[in-house]
């Protein structure tokens, strides 16, 4: 992504911060990771020893909150642009593939709960391949679902510093892809609800934003440059 | 499998020592180095003192269906007028104000009224009925009720020979009832059943849960019961019952025709267009059980719809 797009002129970074305050790469590290893994381990502890943690139906809870940290953490790593872009903050550049890296990791669980917790592929005597078969080609809301998990793969496996040095340019507009992943899981979070739209439409709005945002910063990028 | 899946106190029998197997199979794909084997030990869940006995007669329950839990039965439902998400509503309806409560009788019957709520249950006997319950979700539970046949009110209202179909209406009240703020729905809250599925003697009216008065999340004071229908049929907190002659709206057929139909009759066979019908999860249990046709009360009511298709009329 045009790692200069609406970049500061002039002045300074905001509030003086040239450089990360201490402990910040810190806790965009660990904390991603801590809260996937450990909304799997309270839902492996609710089945297992009965505990409540995530309520009546762990299961359910365990996918939605999973499926919603997919979106929380892609959305954290498209904010990273415009953050920059606005504050002058240049060392938050490096947490933005971190933070996408770790949406595929909540995807990744997201999707394992839901074949193995949920649908029990294999695990019910009920749930074989047929069942998969139709879930995976007759409903839209898990297609769409399933093409956002799909087109993140490439995104995760190439992004260590050797890919990117290897691809070079092509990186970054393979990379682009994130955009249509976002999309994708917005459409299929409205999807996936029953009546009450509200939260993918806020969500919807949030990704307008950040879109906009982008789109804003590029006109203007261009008319400097005609200028 | 109950929770927990691994009982310590319990005899495992071969079947639960493989379904166990096989969880941990899969569960073992995701929580590889996070459980680590060794401590798969169980505790003994500590009783919980709350839930009362379930009470009651037990109709059409198959090998294997107990009781959900108090705390289930009571802390997880859709009741859209105290919100969207199903441990809403034991939140959002505390409070709810159930007395004084008129219930309205009228439409095409001989007898029209409005009954205080009292005297509208007052000539019927109330009886506690142990039924399945299946949400249009695919989680189901078994529920122990308690409440009086529809029928009962219905024969003393007595039907002209034009009415053919029972309009349910739930109470309008949006100071009470915060959903009802957000256009979710259509409001209020309405639903409807032929004549003879309403006039069934398995299709109650019920005032109670566990041998208690409902709780305002379960739709106190009055709701409908029809275990081989889909969860939402049970219309909550109802005010009204007219009979009509036209088939009625309901609120989720106009809400969204092309996945909620007017019969809501549970059906394996017939998917929803997002999820398989053909299985269920046991709210408390981990592993999905296969989804009967009439919620396995078919050799009661299937007569009902002999000659219909029910793939078209869902
Ligand atoms: C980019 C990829 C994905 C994203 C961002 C995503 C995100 C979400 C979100 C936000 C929800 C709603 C949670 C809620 O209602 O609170 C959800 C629900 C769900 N997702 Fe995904 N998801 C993705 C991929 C998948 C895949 C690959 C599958 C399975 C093949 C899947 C299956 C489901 C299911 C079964 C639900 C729950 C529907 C329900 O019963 O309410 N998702 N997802």
């Amino acid at each position: 992504m045009g790692s200069r797009s609406g970049e500061r002129a002039g002045a300074g970074p905001w509030l003086g911060l040239t450089q990360a305050p201490r402990g910040f790469a810190l806790v965009v590290t660990l904390a991603p990771p801590l809260i996937v893994f450990g909304i799997v381990s309270v839902l492996l502890t609710d089945l297992f020893w009965g505990t409540r943690l995530l309520g009546t139906d762990p299961v359910k809870s365990g996918e939605h909150l999973l499926g919603e940290w997919t979106i929380y953490l892609l959305f954290a790593s498209l904010t990273i642009t415009p953050l920059r872009g606005i504050t002058g903050w240049n060392w938050l550049a490096r947490h933005r593939r971190t933070l996408g890296l770790y949406a595929f990791l909540a995807v990744v669980f997201h999707f394992v709960v839901w074949l193995f917790l949920d649908l029990q592929f294999v695990v019910s005597d009920y749930v074989g391949w047929a069942t998969l078969e139709t879930d995976l080609t007759k409903r839209p809301y898990i297609i769409v679902g399933m093409t956002g998990l799909l087109l993140m793969t490439p995104l995760a496996i190439t992004s260590t510093q050797g890919m990117i040095r290897r691809l070079g340019r092509r990186w970054q507009r393979l990379h682009r892809l994130v955009y249509l992943i976002a999309v994708l899981g917005v459409v299929h979070w409205g999807m996936s609800v029953k009546k009450d739209l509200t939260e993918p439409v806020l969500a919807a709005l949030v990704l307008a934003l950040l879109f906009g945002w982008r789109i804003v910063a590029s006109r203007r990028r261009r008319a400097e440059r005609v200028a | 499998m109950r929770y927990p899946i691994l009982p310590s106190s319990e005899i495992t029998s071969e079947s639960a020592y493989l379904d166990r197997r096989r969880f941990l199979t899969a569960a073992g794909l995701i929580g590889a180095g996070l459980v680590g084997a060794g401590s798969l030990q169980a505790l003994t869940p500590t009783a919980d003192l709350a839930q009362p006995k379930p009470l009651g007669k037990p109709y059409g329950l198959q090998p294997g269906d107990t009781p959900t839990s108090w705390e289930d039965v009571t802390g997880y439902n859709n009741f859209y007028e105290f919100g969207t998400g199903k441990e809403d509503p034991r939140e959002n309806a505390q409070g709810f104000r159930t007395k004084p409560w008129t219930v309205r009788v009228d439409g095409l019957v001989e007898k029209p009224g409005n009954y205080a709520l009292e005297d509208f249950l007052k000539p019927s006997v109330v009886e506690d009925r142990i039924y399945r319950m299946r949400c249009v979700e695919a989680w189901s539970m078994v529920i122990p009720w308690r409440g009086i046949m529809l029928a009962d009110v219905l024969k003393r209202a007595k039907p002209t020979s034009k009415a053919a179909f029972v309009e349910f209406t739930t109470l309008m009240d949006p100071a009470q009832m915060p959903g009802q703020r957000y256009p979710v729905l259509e409001w209020p809250y309405l639903e409807g059943l032929r004549l003879d599925e309403a006039m069934h003697p398995l299709t109650l009216l019920a005032t109670g849960v566990y041998g208690r008065d409902l709780p305002p999340q379960n739709g106190a004071p009055l709701r409908l019961v029809v275990p081989w229908k889909y969860g939402f049929k049970g219309i909550k907190s109802i005010v009204r019952i007219r009979l009509v002659e036209r088939m009625s709206r309901s609120s989720w057929m106009v809400a969204i025709p092309s996945e909620y139909g007017f019969y809501a009759n549970v059906n394996p066979a017939v998917d929803h267009p997002r999820w398989s019908q053909a299985t269920e999860r046991r709210i408390g249990n981990f592993r999905r059980i296969p989804t009967l046709p009439f919620n396995g009360y078919a050799d009661q009511v299937a007569s009902l719809y002999a000659g219909m298709d029910l793939r078209k009329n869902y």
